[in-house]
């Protein structure tokens, strides 16, 4: 027979377990411990607070730039929660709660956004690179954390992160090739939240989803519902068991809605219509999980109330802690970290800074 | 004549090109509906729908490689990379093929492409949103770059780009977007590519700069007139690739002395290369050491950092003042 149909070996799926009303899939339904649910929700709910509390700094002018990760809360997180510390994880520049799961500072994101370099510092022990502004480039450098961890016979995962917009940067197929190619222990989590700036997720590929994009590559691809935790949380679990037992990468699109702004920097009514973010609004991902939690007798409305005081007061510390850090920055420091070694014509621009700094300083106490 | 600010002129002049010749067209991430991030191609939509202002997928390399295919076809693709530091996704496609189309067809295809892109500091941005690398564009044979320093030369030198039969990169100072308004004649005018401008005539010294440095620059020259009675010639190079010497050289022959003011890192810089041509030309007639007053080698700070790296009035007077202290 000349034409028939190809059997590829994967397909692509959806998932969903809790649904916006926060019914749950008895039978998808994964068996989380009472303790980890816990852990998740006081997590996605700190998350959406210190975003909001980031917006407010921002508009202060506290901080300068940053983008909001509202609404994207569940699709980071479920996704995060099956890492072992000692996984490593490549993100792009909205997974702030992930990387806050991963054990990176909350004041490192008000230093960072607060234009201090410092905020990006990588603490020992942490495995996690820090963010990644050009879009679509972190994946392969996972790709090759994978394929590293592979050759030392190591049993650990890497994650990477990246939008939607993402998917139609070069560098994410190459990415998604290499992985399929040396069954490198990667998984993908594409955060679709529907837009890249001003860009609807329509008109970023042809394609029905994202998610079939890893068939071509010869690997499993997968969308959930990304404001539903445990959906996102079982996906990734599957993928990252997979990756830890040889088994390859998996491609996994949250399907999930960017509520708030592209970055501080953007004004979406210029390009969005307010009737689809109410209709994302109403799919939140925490509202879900909050009645979920309730009907297993989990939370109370007494219950969250103090923990939003508990959050409240930790967000305050940290704000504090951060703004006395950016007091009167060090300017010769931006010498700092080239290279391992000074060069010596490096040294002498150093010097040069040193010295202008002190002559203002001289001319300042003179005038 | 009307008052503008760059980000108007640019727009004007894309505009006025767009309705005059039909092979005109737009292509880039967020420059249609949202008229691109910095406005500079609002409404163009409006006017010209989306044929011809094209909203793309998030793909710089996919953006010039096509754009070189439509440029070879007849068309004159404008292509805005949303910020400079994001132009190295185009790099291997534009010295690669749009560089070398023409070379390589023996003059059968060429490339008439703009490569517009914001650059430079100076505005609290994040990562990759401050750097000034136009050298990475004036090394590569084949391209002309181009960085205006105002409204009304940002809009002639636009449309010229435009007309041009071979790729040009337009850096757009950023931090000068909104900076001021000019006067920019409602008429068509352009202004040739390579030809530095002198935009102050003087006698002691010789200014060399571009792009946003400019008003540091002409600040800095006012009070040196001030306070030194320093009369100094500045030029705007406006082309960093390829550029016409001679009349630089031939101030730097008259002045004696020389400085110039560029905000990117050090080595291998514009001055580098402004420098060595005046060596080969003005040599015997140099009354001091050429000053260079740069950005550092160093990845661009984030802001809370960023005063320091960049070349301010102050470093420009003591820059001026050290050469004419010989
Ligand atoms: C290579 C590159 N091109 C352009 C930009 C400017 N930019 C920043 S974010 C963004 C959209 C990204 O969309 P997506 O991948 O969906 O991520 P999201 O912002 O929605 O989280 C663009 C175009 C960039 N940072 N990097
Ligand atoms: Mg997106």
């Amino acid at each position: 027979m000349p034409r028939k149909e190809i059997e590829l070996p994967y397909r692509t799926e959806y998932l969903s377990i809790l649904d916006e009303k926060g019914n749950v899939d008895a039978e998808l339904e994964p068996s989380l411990s009472d303790e980890l649910l816990l852990k998740l929700h006081r997590a996605m709910l700190s998350g959406r607070r210190f975003d909001e509390r980031m917006l407010n700094l921002q508009r202060q002018g506290r901080i300068g730039t940053f983008p909001p990760i509202k609404g994207q809360e569940a699709s980071q997180l479920g996704a995060v929660a099956t890492l072992e510390k000692e996984d490593w994880m490549t993100v792009a520049f909205r997974e702030t709660l992930a990387e806050i799961w991963r054990g990176k500072p909350m004041e490192s994101f008000i230093l960072y956004y607060g234009g201090f370099d410092e905020g990006s510092l990588v603490q020992e022990g942490r495995n996690d690179f820090p963010i990644s502004i050009a879009v679509g480039s972190q994946m392969l450098h996972a790709v090759g954390i994978g394929m590293a961890m592979k050759y030392r016979k190591h049993p650990q995962v890497a994650m990477t992160f990246f939008g939607d917009g993402a998917t139609s940067e070069g560098d994410f197929h190459e990415a998604l090739n290499f992985a399929g190619v040396f069954q490198a222990p990667v998984i993908f989590i594409c955060q679709n939240n529907q837009w890249a700036i001003s860009i609807p997720r329509a008109k970023q590929t042809n394609a029905l989803t994202l998610a079939q994009k890893a068939l071509a590559h010869g690997m499993p691809g997968i969308q959930v519902d990304g404001n539903d935790i445990l959906a996102v949380y079982t996906a990734a679990k599957e993928a990252v068991d997979r990756a830890r037992s040889g088994g390859g990468p998996t491609l996994i699109e949250c399907y999930t809605y960017r509520l708030s702004l592209h970055t501080t920097a953007d004004d979406p009514t210029k390009y969005r219509n307010e009737e689809e973010v109410k209709k994302w609004e109403a799919k939140d991902p925490i509202s879900r999980f909050q009645v979920y939690l309730s009907n297993k007798s989990l939370l109370t409305d007494e219950g969250i109330a103090a923990l939003e005081e508990e959050i409240a007061t930790e967000i305050q510390t940290v704000v504090d802690l951060a703004e006395k850090q950016m007091k009167n920055p060090d300017p010769v420091e931006m010498f700092d970290h080239i290279f391992a070694e000074m060069p010596p014509s490096l040294k002498l621009q150093k010097d040069e800074v040193i010295r202008n700094l002190s002559l203002a300083k001289k001319e300042a106490n003179n005038g | 004549m009307a008052k503008m600010t760059m980000v108007q002129a640019l727009n004007l002049a894309m505009q006025q090109e767009m309705e005059k010749d039909d092979r005109v067209i737009i292509m880039g991430e967020d420059v249609a509906v949202d008229g691109g991030v910095f406005r500079v191609t609002d409404k163009l939509i409006t006017q010209f729908g989306e044929e011809r202002v094209i909203d793309t997928p998030l793909a710089e390399s996919g953006i010039i490689g096509t754009a070189i295919g439509m440029a070879a076809y007849g068309l004159h693709p404008i292509l805005e990379i949303q910020f400079s530091g994001f132009s190295y996704y185009i790099f291997h496609q534009l010295e690669a093929h749009a560089s070398r189309l023409r070379h390589r067809s023996r003059g059968r295809f060429h490339v008439p492409l703009v490569v517009r892109a914001p650059y430079g500091g100076g505005v609290r941005a994040l990562e990759h949103h401050s750097e000034s690398r136009e050298i990475y564009y004036a090394h590569t044979p084949g391209v002309k770059m181009v960085i205006p320093s105002g409204p009304r030369n940002a809009r002639a030198l636009l449309i010229s780009a435009i007309r041009d039969p071979d790729p040009v990169v337009f850096f757009e100072p950023k931090a000068l977007y909104r900076a001021f308004r000019e006067e920019v004649p409602e008429e068509e005018e352009v202004m040739e590519i390579g030809v530095p401008q002198k935009v102050r005539e003087g006698s002691d010294v010789t200014i060399i700069s571009y792009g946003a440095m400019m008003p540091v620059t002409l600040e800095a020259v006012e009070e040196l007139q001030e306070s030194d009675q320093v009369d100094a010639e500045v030029f705007d190079l406006l082309t960093i690739s390829p550029f016409d010497d001679t009349a630089i050289a031939e101030s730097v022959q008259k002045t004696g002395r020389a400085v110039i003011v560029h905000e990117a890192p050090r080595s291998f810089g514009p001055a580098a290369e402004i420098i060595a041509r005046l060596i080969e030309k003005s040599f015997y007639y140099l009354e001091a050491p050429i000053e260079r007053v740069t950005g550092y080698d160093i990845v661009y700070p984030l802001f809370a950092r960023e005063n320091a790296y960049m070349p301010d009035v102050e470093r420009v007077k003591q820059a001026v003042r050290k050469t004419l202290a010989v």
